[in-house]
């Protein structure tokens, strides 16, 4: 079982002081780990004052945090209306032709995770690619391809 | 020694800012010339990007775009530093028409300099408007925000001057000033650009704002899709925390005022205020019923005014020119400037501020210059995914927030999005139900099953089994999200729906009489 190292309990510390401080615990643990693991939930309860059942809540009602590990590589492709004007469908569906999964999935040797955003706010050069955050615009199927070549 | 301007701007960065800064860089250590490159925010004529400014001698600047790495040797062997001539020459930028026809407040600053210079904010004029605010006294800002008319730039338009008015009387031991900078629309990038290209601007607007209602305390809540805004906002803070300018008096008050920034998590909804609230005190982004309204009992139990970045960039431009000099601008109940976000297939997609009242044909053509692929205009989604599909016939209604409410349009955020004749508008209606369904808070019914069913009826009728039942079944669907949701997620998502089929039957393999059947509804 996945335990706290002392880095993330003096941050759960810190945070657990402050009235609003699960989410930027949240985002810290993310940071850390790249995930924030279900077991660690009754310790983080329990500093925060709060039920598990709240601070589950939590965790799951926003899109950022995940309680399973990602792939390596995260790839994300924004699929709202100002990219879908520029062909950001074609970018998609090569995407997950290459990587053989869908939105959500990671790749079976656990290189990639393939996740769909809802805008980068780079609209007016899209389609936008995030690569492990790195934002690509003007994206078509051959950039997307390289993309995904550089990181297998 | 040669100063070089180059946009540090997510969306510049996105098509290689950094690396043709880093490129120009380079090429000139090994050719031994001194330069210099200040990272500046982005002027917003993003099909240039990236672009390099050379600032010649006489402050003059002659632009380059867009530059790639591999024409940076080039640029160099024809002698760019001295402003000489290139394919990739723009020019001037100031004479540009794109920039020249516009008519910037806001971003009158974003793209000439470093946003994270102090000083050269204050000599732009920064802090004039804090200092007004400060001189004239609470009750007269509000006078002045009042007369400006200014409405809530996030899409609800509601007049500021009241919302102010409604804090300011409330009568609380601690009030707090939330910025909204969750701007999740698709299409909409305007918050951010400030936010990166004048972070000052938002605190200085965030401080009067503060100094006016009696808050000491402000929170600007910033979606997570936005790194950069994140790192330039808490750097600008602590400047400003540095110099006295946040956390001690202002300006020979007694009134002090500080701010943080608070992460967002990928929740649409959120950009909602009473979500945002939620969200802002730590819990799910669950919508609040409303009254109370925030004004009166806000972020933990206290009075709270919330405002869209725009709104508070507006601020300190209405103090330091007076609400009347901005109440010029505008037509009708539209006062003022509004920056308006082009993207989509467009041949040239940006930021392009200007008063209210200019048609939207002048937008998409006269700015966006038509479709990128060439291809004829279809629609036009204005307000963001919860705003409706209008056909090219209605692009001669001008940009003004009743204009657009008599054809069941929306200004929104002031987002713009084109398609062109590929774009199937029933796929596009499937997507708006998918949206909703998968950033509904879960609060409210219409909203959280309305969607899914939505979203199910949707695919019956792409997959060609729409009948007359069916489409009865999705207006008397849209009628209960319309009417009965919490909040404007739930409520606004049968817009996207109903315009495109309302303008586009044939797509949704409907014709005109079988929806004509229906025109109560629509």
């Amino acid at each position: 079982m996945r335990t706290m190292d002392q880095k993330l309990l003096d941050s759960l510390a810190f945070y657990s002081t402050k009235p609003n401080g699960l989410i930027p615990f949240y985002h810290k643990v993310q940071e850390e780990i790249g995930y924030i693991p279900k077991e660690f939930l009754p310790q983080i309860a329990s500093s925060f004052n709060l039920s598990q059942a709240e601070v589950y809540g939590v965790l799951t009602f926003y899109a950022d945090f995940r309680t399973k590990p990602p792939g390596k590589n995260i790839i994300k492709i924004c699929r709202a209306e100002a990219c879908q004007a520029n062909g950001c469908h074609k970018v998609i569906e090569k995407a997950k032709e290459t990587l053989k999964i869908d939105f959500g999935g990671t790749t079976p040797d656990g290189k990639v995770t393939l996740l769909p955003t809802f805008c980068f706010g780079n609209c007016a050069n899209g389609p936008s690619v995030a690569l492990n955050g790195k934002l690509y615009g003007r994206v078509d199927t051959r950039k997307i391809e390289n993309l995904i070549h550089s990181i297998r | 020694m040669h100063t070089l301007y180059i946009a540090k701007d997510y969306s510049a960065i996105a098509v290689g800012a950094d690396e043709v800064a880093f490129a120009v860089e380079k090429e000139a250590f090994l050719r031994n010339i001194p330069i210099r490159i200040i990272r500046t925010g982005s002027y917003g004529l993003y099909w240039l990007e990236p672009v390099i400014e050379v600032e010649l001698e006489g402050g003059r600047r002659i632009a380059y775009g867009p530059v790639t790495e591999e024409a940076i040797g080039s640029l160099f062997d024809s002698g760019f530093l001295e402003g000489s001539d290139h394919p990739l020459c723009l020019g001037n930028l100031q004479e540009h028409p794109y920039l020249k026809k516009q008519t910037r407040l806001i971003f009158e600053r974003i793209g000439k300099n470093d946003p994270l210079s102090l000083d050269s904010y204050i000599a732009c004029g920064g802090f004039q408007g804090l200092k007004k605010a400060i001189e004239l006294g609470p009750d007269k800002v509000i006078d002045q925000i009042t007369k400006s008319g200014l409405r809530g730039r996030g899409g609800a338009a509601f007049p500021t001057g009241i919302k102010w008015k409604t804090t300011q009387r409330a009568i609380a031991s601690q009030k707090y000033i939330v910025c909204n900078a969750d701007e999740g629309d698709s299409g909409t990038f305007s918050d951010r650009m400030v936010m990166e290209g004048d972070p000052f601007l938002l605190i200085e607007g965030m401080a009067i704002a503060g100094f006016a209602v009696g808050a000491d305390k402000g929170y600007i809540y910033l979606r997570s899709e936005y790194p950069l805004a994140h790192e330039v906002l808490n750097k600008a803070i602590a400047v400003c925390r540095s110099q006295g300018i946040l956390g001690s008096p202002l300006f020979g008050s007694s009134f002090s005022f500080d701010l943080e920034v608070f992460l967002g998590a990928g929740a649409y909804v959120c950009g909602e205020e009473t979500a945002l609230l939620e969200s802002l005190e730590g819990k799910r982004g669950m919508v609040r019923p409303r009254p109370p309204l925030p004004a009166v009992k806000g972020l933990w139990g206290k009075p709270t005014v919330i405002n869209n970045v725009i709104t508070l960039a507006s601020v300190p431009w209405i103090l330091s020119h007076g609400g009347e000099a901005y109440a010029a601008y505008g037509v009708n109940r539209s006062k003022g400037t509004l920056p308006v976000q082009l993207s989509g297939n467009l041949n040239y997609p940006g930021l392009v501020e200007v008063p209210f009242g200019i048609s939207l044909r002048d937008l998409v053509y006269g700015f966006g210059g038509g479709t990128r692929s060439g291809r004829p205009l279809k629609a036009i989604q204005i307000g963001g995914p919860l705003g409706p599909y209008l056909p090219e016939h209605f692009l001669d209604i001008l940009l003004d927030y009743e204009e657009l409410s008599k054809i069941k349009g929306i200004v929104g955020h002031g987002g713009i999005i084109v398609f062109d004749d590929q774009t199937n508008l029933a796929f596009m209606a499937h997507y708006a139900m998918e949206f909703c369904a998968e950033e509904s808070c879960g609060k409210c019914t219409p909203c959280r099953i309305g969607s899914t069913r939505g979203m199910e009826l949707m695919e019956k009728i792409l997959m060609g089994k729409g009948s007359r039942k069916e489409l009865e079944l999705l207006f008397d669907l849209c009628d209960t999200m319309l009417h009965a949701s919490l909040c404007g997620l739930g409520g606004m998502t049968p817009f996207p729906v109903l315009s495109a089929l309302r303008h586009f039957p044939e797509d949704f393999g409907y014709s005109k009489e079988e929806i004509c059947a229906f025109a109560g509804a629509l």
